[in-house]
């Protein structure tokens, strides 16, 4: 039996615990239900640009601030 | 020392969008007594504007950025209001804001939201961005509030969009652009630090 590794990461000043090692931001955000097209992302206080949620990775450990931005102004 | 309204005067506020958010910051700051404010915008008021922004029945048809001048100047006419009628991509913001303190963000759209976040975060490291997100519809005051990440702070519910049933209405609107806009006197009359570290991911 292979037993999954697990991480816990702080999404918005709240602990929650992961069934895997890492994940993209894409990954995450879709997993944690962001549905509006538009959200700032941070990851340990660093922007990550909308055209790089395939290419950064998040781990265990990591701080991600996450806030949809909506239509309207 | 300067006095902290000293301070206010000789500081240059950026604003990117003269709608909802942006005219109604922009009269609180100047009323609030800011030195130099950079305004932009390429639209021109119409008569379905005037719910929630900050121009009168004989400004429809104007140029949005040359009636909120005139408006502002009505107030106190000492305000140094330089105006930008453009649109605005990465370049111009780049250009337009780059002797702003920090930058009222005041577009209707998400992705031009996102766009001058991702440019002022890449490109200014040290200068702050006020955004609005969610003031749709009517109601549920206390869900309107402040969050910081970093040199970014989010003004709004961060949930209500704009849509037929729940249109832009003045107060929800005005109180986000008064947020935004107090927000902005935090930062300069009590000299906020920006965050170290707050930049773009690159690797």
């Amino acid at each position: 039996m292979n037993k999954g590794k697990s991480m816990k990461i702080n999404l918005n000043n709240k602990e929650v615990s992961m069934a895997g090692e890492s994940f993209s931001v894409r990954e995450l955000l879709n997993l944690m239900h962001f549905t509006f097209p538009m959200i700032v992302v941070k990851i340990n206080g660093r922007l990550v640009k909308k055209e790089d949620y395939d290419r950064v990775f998040i781990g265990d450990g990591d701080n991600v601030e996450a806030i949809h931005l909506i239509s309207g102004g | 020392m300067k006095s902290k309204l000293e301070k206010l005067k000789g500081t240059c506020i950026g604003i990117a969008g003269c709608g909802g958010l942006g005219s109604n910051c922009a009269m609180a700051l100047a009323r609030a007594g800011i030195g130099t404010l950079v305004i932009a915008d390429f639209d021109t008021v119409t008569l379905e504007n005037l719910n929630r922004q900050y121009y009168f029945l004989d400004q429809v048809g104007q140029k949005k950025v040359v009636a909120l001048q005139e408006n502002i100047r009505k107030v106190n006419p000492a305000i140094d209001v330089q105006i930008h009628d453009v649109r605005l991509g990465p370049d111009e913001v780049v250009n337009i804001f780059k002797n702003c303190r920090l930058i009222i963000e005041a577009f209707d759209r998400a992705d031009m939201k996102l766009m001058i976040i991702e440019t002022i975060t890449e490109r200014f490291p040290d200068k702050f961005i006020i955004a609005g997100s969610g003031l749709a519809g009517y109601g549920e005051n206390n869900a309107l509030r402040t969050r910081r990440l970093g040199n970014l702070f989010i003004c709004g519910d961060e949930t209500s969009e704009v849509s037929a049933a729940l249109p832009p209405l003045a107060p929800r609107v005005g109180v986000v652009a008064a947020l935004q806009a107090n927000q902005a006197l935090e930062i300069v009359m009590d000299d906020l630090a920006p965050s170290v570290g707050d930049d773009v991911w690159d690797e």
